[in-house]
Formats: structure tokens, C-alpha cells, sequence
């Protein structure tokens, strides 16, 4: 910003909160936000590969009709598992734990979180559940689906339920803390002149996954403590043969992992907001309409929950209530997808990396929240009720919106976290790659649920292998594609370029820090004067200013 | 929750000044409050859930609780945040004397409600009223009675835990509390303390009725 208040930072610093100390000490007791996320970084990224690895053992049994790898019980845990790994473990802590950890007291000016101790707490509550996880994972894992209905999981399956709902309850509480000390930092930590309305979308969306973390969590919390004691201690809620009822295990599960799903996409969501104005030279279309669009998405998604019991023996009258409020969720979304192209219009746009994904954001989650709207249909829900219609659904929201988000905002302030750029062909292959194996992937899986191949089997009718051979050679190029960024990431910390402060030359306090940022984030106190994406006044930047040369 | 103030300045790193730490700690706390107001929703939902469908067995096994020791314990704990109200007015005045004493009649109350919490556990325990393969009850609907001690189990249980854990912090405070650590400047533990205290005392304020009281009088 040319009227910016706050000094040009040095580039390349000689200290920053890479160097400040060395030590698997210094990064185990570390109260730095930005170390902290980088920790989050490594184990989020462990449990996507793993949750990954049985995506891969899952595609491969498809390949043909018949069982060829597994008994259907193996199967049952491999599906399972991938669902718990892959929600619990990777796609709700990902973005806010890596980079709303790292970036929300940036982009705000401030110091730290307002907690640092319980921001590391939280990552070794994480830790420690991810450890109670992959040991039942070692004991044969689980097999009553990432949903654990009951009174499958309370009287029937013998396998770790309650050794994973431990590590889910303490992973849990790891969410909250951190939903917490989003909340409470984004009130109180703001630096002189950034009013709400100047705040960047990344942390309007950041704010309201924390109201849902805090509100939601503990319930799916106090649901998975009734379950052990049923299971453990006879002492009864949910078991029919106890006088309870198994439906209100549902209703309790779903209150929270139905605005989970928001817990995902908000903070992509935030993600996309910033790229889109930084790629497009302009502000963001509808600032407010946008900032309040999250908040929309928070509140609603709390009056949702029952579109997942549509045929579970829910009352009809409930059952028009929820469609009607589940079609609702389409507005403020469909608020913010019209908000991101009208950006788009008439912007001068760049087709670097970051900006790939972005756009592969857009589109995938329209065809992920379109479907959205087609399953709120009771009579559509009733067709396609657990088939593989859902699977496509709920993976072009999480994989093709929350994880190209997660990529998005990965490549965008990957020269920020680290100080190093990554090679520009690689990265724009990554994401057509992956673009391209997602929809292989999945858009099959639509036809095949339509058609009716239900989902959580091993084995399918031979009249659907030519589907479903699509889909595990999608999945093999979208392996690829998740590979190549992992090795120039990795790459690129050590044989990267150097990176300037603001190689985007894009707007908000985050660039105007040095890459990578000192230990106590900025040199000087920040002062905001005007509001965010202020990008008439700022030209591109081309490659020179990237590479300071 | 303000414990990051402790060490060498009671102003931690990056909080600018007392009074922004002060808020955040006092935001962080509630916001920690209104999670567990969640926490225990799901409870407090099946028990409007399964009260509404069978009113007569939970009328019935209802009525086997002592709504004597109840109603002692309900005393008890309006006294305990009476004490702890005025530990955090010892903090916020510093007298550190007031806060360790106040600190001290919180703790033996907050021990008082558990001890009387444990006869009744044991009361049901020789009544064959525990839910589980021994469960035993003399009434209409023994199975839905069953669902009502399961309720309260697990509510009451939920309650005592959050007790013992208050109880143990409190033990913990007592020499700080003695020392002096919370100044007028910052006692944003004590105050996030008894803050906690008192919603634990409030869950009780709606256990008490919700499982003691309603549908008594016959």
C-alpha cells in the first residue's frame, strides 16, 4: 500500500522464527503460533497420508465387481477408518490449524494468539488423539463407518470403538481450543485502525468455524461419552432393550457433524476470498454481503442436522423443516461462489498457482453445493440415500472445496511461511493434475449412485465396473497430483529461491512482514488505514519483484 | 486460563496492556462456558426427550430419590460461590488473607456436596438402582425407570466430575492464594476460577429441580 503507515520491511531478514532457535526443544515448548502451525503442518499432513493410503486399498478392491483384496469386514475398516482420519483428523484441523494458526495474528497485527500455552496445548490434545487413533488403527481399527450409529457401535461390533472415541473426544477438545483462541484473539488482539469491517474474509471465515467449533464440538463430545458408558457400563441412552432410543444418537451426532462439514469449508472459503481479489487486481465483490455470508453459513448450518435422517424414521413434518432449512444453506453460498466471479469480471487476472486452485475451488464446489440442494429434496434423498450419489457429494465439497482451498492457501503463503519460492511449472502442473484426476474420480460416482450402487461395499453388480475403473484410475492421477506438491514443497525449503516480503504484491498486514516473519511477527507495530484489498493502487507483480532481483 | 500472566511481569509478551489481557482472559473464559453449556445440552436433551415420552416411570423413579440430601446439597452449593464470590473480592482488593480463606470454606463445601453425593450414590447402589444387569426397580415401567437413573448417572456424574476437578484446582490455589499472586492488577485466574465455579454451581441449580422435584408432589 503506497499510503501505508507501517515501514518497508529489510528483505531477506537475517533472524526470523525459523532460525530464532534450533532444537526439537525450541519446537516441541514452543509458544509461537507460527511454530505451532508448522507442527500441525507435519502431523495433519501424516494423517492425510495415511486416510489417503486407504482411499487407495478402498479404489483398488473397486476395480473389479468382485472381492479381491479383502473380507468384507477388512473392508468395512478401511472405509471407516478413511472417514475418521480423514474428517476428524485432517479436514477439520487443516485449515484453521495450519494456516489460520499461522496467519490470523498476522493478518491482524498481533503479537501471538491470545493463548499461546493452550494453542500448544491444544496441538498435543491433537497429538495425543491422533495416538489413541493409529493404535486402534494397529488393533484392527474400526468398522462401523466414520458415523458410529448405534446400537451397532454400543451392543454389536467387537472392534476399538471406544479406544477411537477417545482419541475423537480428546482430538475434539483440541478443536474447541483452538475455536477459542480464534475467537477471543479475534476480539481482542486487533491492531489500532482494523475495525471488523477492514478484517481480511480469511478471518471473517476463521471467526465463524470457531463459533461452530465451540458450539458444536461438545455435543458430538457428550454423544461419544454416552456411547462408552452404554458400552462399558450398560448404563443406558440410546439401546431400545434400556428403554432408550437409538434415533436421538443420530440427532446428537449429526448437530454437530453436520456444521462440521462448515467447519471444512468455511475457512477454504476464506481462503478463496483472498486469492480471488489477489489474482484479480481487485477488491472483493460485496465485502460485507461475503463477510456476513460465513457468519449465514455458521448459523444455519446448526438447523440442518436432520437431512441426514430423512429415512432413519424421523417424523415427515421434521423432515420438511429440515429440507426447506437445508436448501436455505444454498443462499449465503451461493452469496459468496456469485461474489467470487463477479470479482473475476473485468479483474486482471494472473494464472499463477494459487490462483489455479482457486478457480478449481469455484467450480467443483458449485457442483458439490448444487447436489447439496438436490439431496435436501426429500424425494431425490430418498432415491439416493446411501449410495455412491452421497460419496460424490460430500467428497466434491471436501476434496474438491475444502483440500484445493487447503492447496490454494498452501501455495499462496507457502513463500511467507517458509521465505522460499517452489518451481512454477510443477505447482501448475500440480493443481491441473489434480483438477483433472478429482473429476475423473468422483463425477462417476455420481452416474453410479443415480444408478443405484450403494455405498460401504465391497463388491458391486459387473454392470458397473466400467464406472468404477474410472474412478480408481481418477484416483491414481489425483494420488499423483497430492504427491507432486509434497516433494517441491519439500524441496523448495532447501533449494528454493529466496522470497521477497510480498512476492504477490498482494494487500493485508501479513505482507508487510518480512518472509519469513520475525518471532514477535512485525518490527514495528501495524496501523491499518484503509480498508482490505485495496488493489486498485497496487500493480501486479511480476516475476522480478517476486525474487527481489 | 490467565496463567500465561505468571512469570517474572504478570503482563505476558503480547499483550499490549493489563486491560487487554484482562478481557481476553475474561472472553476466553466464557466462551470456554458456553462450550460446556453444549457439553451438557446433550444430556439435558435426552432428558427432555425421554421425560416427555414416559412422564409416569420417571414420576415413579423419581420419587425414590432423597429430596432431603438434595436439598442440602443445593444449600451447600449456593454457599460455596457465596465464599468464592468473596474470594475473588479478596483478589480484586488484595487481601490475599480474605482470598485464602474464602478459597478454603469454597473447597470444604465443594467436599461437602461430593460426600453427600456418595451416600446417594451408595443409597442406590444397595437399592439395586444403578442401571445395568442387576437393576432392579418396583414400578409400573421398570424399563424406562431404568432410563431415568441412566439420566441421572450420567448428569449428576457429569456434574460431580466438574466438582472434583474445581475441588483439585482449588487445592492447587491455596498457597498462591496465601502469597498474595492475584493483585488488584491481575487475578484473572482467580476471577476465570470462580467463574467456572459458579456455572458448576448453576448446572446443579437445574439438576436439582429437573431430577429431585418436578412431578413430587402427588
Amino acid at each position: 500500500m503506497t499510503t501505508s503507515p507501517n515501514p518497508v520491511p529489510a528483505e531477506f531478514p537475517r533472524t526470523h522464527y525459523l532460525n530464532a532457535a534450533y532444537g526439537l526443544k525450541s519446537w516441541l515448548w514452543t509458544r509461537d503460533h507460527k511454530r505451532i502451525a508448522l507442527l500441525y503442518l507435519v502431523s495433519v499432513s501424516v494423517f492425510f497420508a495415511l486416510g489417503g493410503l486407504m482411499a487407495v486399498l478402498i479404489r483398488m478392491e473397486l476395480a473389479t465387481p468382485e472381492g479381491d483384496f479383502f473380507q468384507p469386514d477388512v473392508y468395512n475398516r478401511l472405509f471407516t477408518m478413511h472417514g475418521i482420519l480423514m474428517i476428524f483428523f485432517f479436514l477439520i484441523p487443516g485449515i484453521p490449524a495450519v494456516l489460520g494458526n499461522f496467519l490470523i495474528p498476522l493478518m491482524i497485527g498481533a503479537k501471538d494468539l491470545a493463548f499461546p500455552r493452550i494453542n500448544l496445548l491444544s496441538w498435543y490434545l491433537y497429538t495425543i488423539g491422533g495416538a489413541f487413533t493409529l493404535w486402534a488403527l494397529l488393533h484392527g481399527g474400526v468398522d462401523t463407518g466414520w458415523t458410529f450409529y448405534t446400537p451397532l457401535s454400543t451392543n454389536y461390533v467387537n472392534t476399538s470403538v471406544l479406544t477411537v472415541g477417545v482419541g475423537i473426544f480428546i482430538a475434539g477438545f483440541s478443536s474447541i481450543l483452538t475455536g477459542l483462541n480464534f475467537i477471543v484473539t479475534i476480539h481482542r488482539m486487533r491492531a489500532p485502525g482494523l475495525t471488523w469491517f477492514r478484517l481480511p474474509l480469511f478471518v471473517w471465515g476463521h471467526y465463524a468455524t470457531s463459533i461452530i467449533q465451540i458450539l458444536g464440538t461438545p455435543v458430538v463430545a457428550i454423544a461419544i461419552l454416552m456411547v462408552a458408558a452404554e458400552r462399558m457400563l450398560h448404563i443406558g441412552f440410546f439401546d431400545p432393550k434400556l428403554g432408550g432410543d437409538p434415533v436421538l444418537f443420530q440427532h446428537l451426532f449429526w448437530f454437530y457433524s453436520h456444521p462440521a462439514v462448515y467447519i471444512m469449508i468455511l475457512p477454504a472459503m476464506g481462503v478463496i476470498s483472498e486469492l480471488v481479489a489477489a489474482f484479480s487486481r481487485k477488491p472483493i465483490f460485496g465485502y460485507k454481503f461475503v463477510a456476513f455470508a460465513s457468519i449465514g453459513i455458521a448459523v444455519l448450518g446448526f438447523l440442518v442436522w436432520g437431512h441426514h435422517m430423512f429415512v432413519a424414521g424421523q417424523s415427515i413434518y421434521a423432515g420438511v423443516v429440515f429440507s426447506v432449512l437445508s436448501m436455505l444453506v444454498a443462499v449465503p453460498s451461493a452469496v459468496k461462489v456469485f461474489n467470487w466471479t463477479a470479482t473475476l469480471y473485468k479483474g486482471s487476472i494472473s494464472w499463477d498457482t494459487p490462483m489455479l486452485y482457486a478457480l478449481g475451488f469455484i467450480g467443483l464446489f458449485t457442483i458439490g453445493g448444487l447436489t447439496g440442494v438436490m439431496l435436501a429434496t426429500l424425494g431425490i434423498d430418498a432415491h439416493v440415500h446411501d449410495t455412491y450419489f452421497i460419496i460424490a457429494h460430500f467428497h466434491y465439497i471436501m476434496v474438491g472445496g475444502a483440500i484445493m482451498g487447503y492447496l490454494g492457501g498452501l501455495h499462496y503463503w507457502w513463500p511467507k511461511i517458509t521465505g522460499r519460492l517452489y518451481p512454477v511449472f510443477w505447482s501448475k502442473l500440480s493443481a491441473l493434475v489434480i483438477f483433472i484426476g478429482f473429476n475423473v474420480t468422483f463425477f462417476p460416482q455420481f452416474i453410479l449412485g443415480y444408478l443405484g450402487m450403494p455405498r460401504r461395499y465391497h463388491t458391486y453388480p459387473p454392470e458397473f465396473q466400467v464406472l468404477n475403473v474410472m474412478s480408481s484410475a481418477g484416483a491414481t492421477i489425483l494420488g499423483i497430483g497430492y504427491l507432486m506438491p509434497l516433494i517441491y514443497f519439500v524441496w523448495s525449503m532447501r533449494y528454493g529461491p529466496r522470497a521477497t516480503a510480498n512476492p504477490w504484491n498482494a494487500t493485508g498486514l501479513e505482507w508487510q512482514t518480512t518472509s519469513p516473519p520475525p518471532v514477535e511477527n512485525f518490527t514495528y507495530p501495524p496501523v491499518v488505514t484503509a480498508p482490505p484489498y485495496t488493489y486498485e493502487a497496487q500493480p501486479a507483480a511480476g516475476k522480478e519483484a517476486r525474487l527481489g532481483a | 486460563m490467565a496463567h500465561d500472566a505468571h512469570g517474572p511481569s504478570d503482563l505476558a509478551h503480547h499483550f499490549d496492556s493489563y486491560e487487554q489481557q484482562k478481557e481476553s482472559a475474561t472472553l476466553g473464559m466464557w466462551t470456554f462456558l458456553v462450550t460446556e453449556i453444549l457439553f451438557f445440552g446433550g444430556l439435558f436433551a435426552a432428558y427432555s426427550l425421554y421425560r416427555s415420552l414416559y412422564p409416569e416411570a420417571f414420576r415413579a423413579a423419581s420419587h425414590s430419590l432423597d429430596i432431603r440430601l438434595g436439598a442440602f446439597n443445593t444449600a451447600v452449593l449456593i454457599g460455596s460461590s457465596l465464599t468464592m464470590a468473596l474470594a475473588v473480592r479478596g483478589g480484586q482488593t488484595g487481601k490475599p488473607k480474605t482470598t485464602f480463606t474464602m478459597l478454603l470454606g469454597t473447597l470444604l463445601l465443594g467436599s461437602t456436596f461430593l460426600a453427600v453425593k456418595a451416600v446417594e450414590y451408595a443409597d442406590k447402589f444397595t437399592h439395586h438402582h444403578v442401571p445395568g444387569p442387576s437393576f432392579h426397580f418396583e414400578g409400573p415401567d421398570a424399563p424406562h425407570a431404568q432410563l431415568f437413573f441412566s439420566l441421572y448417572f450420567g448428569m449428576t456424574g457429569l456434574h460431580a466430575l466438574h466438582m472434583v476437578i474445581g475441588a483439585a484446582i482449588l487445592a492447587f490455589m491455596l498457597r498462591p492464594a496465601l502469597r498474595g499472586a492475584w493483585t488488584p492488577r491481575n487475578h484473572n485466574f482467580l476471577e476465570g476460577f470462580g467463574l467456572y465455579w459458579h456455572f458448576v454451581d448453576l448446572v446443579w441449580i437445574f439438576l436439582f429441580p429437573l431430577l429431585y422435584l418436578i412431578g413430587r408432589h402427588h
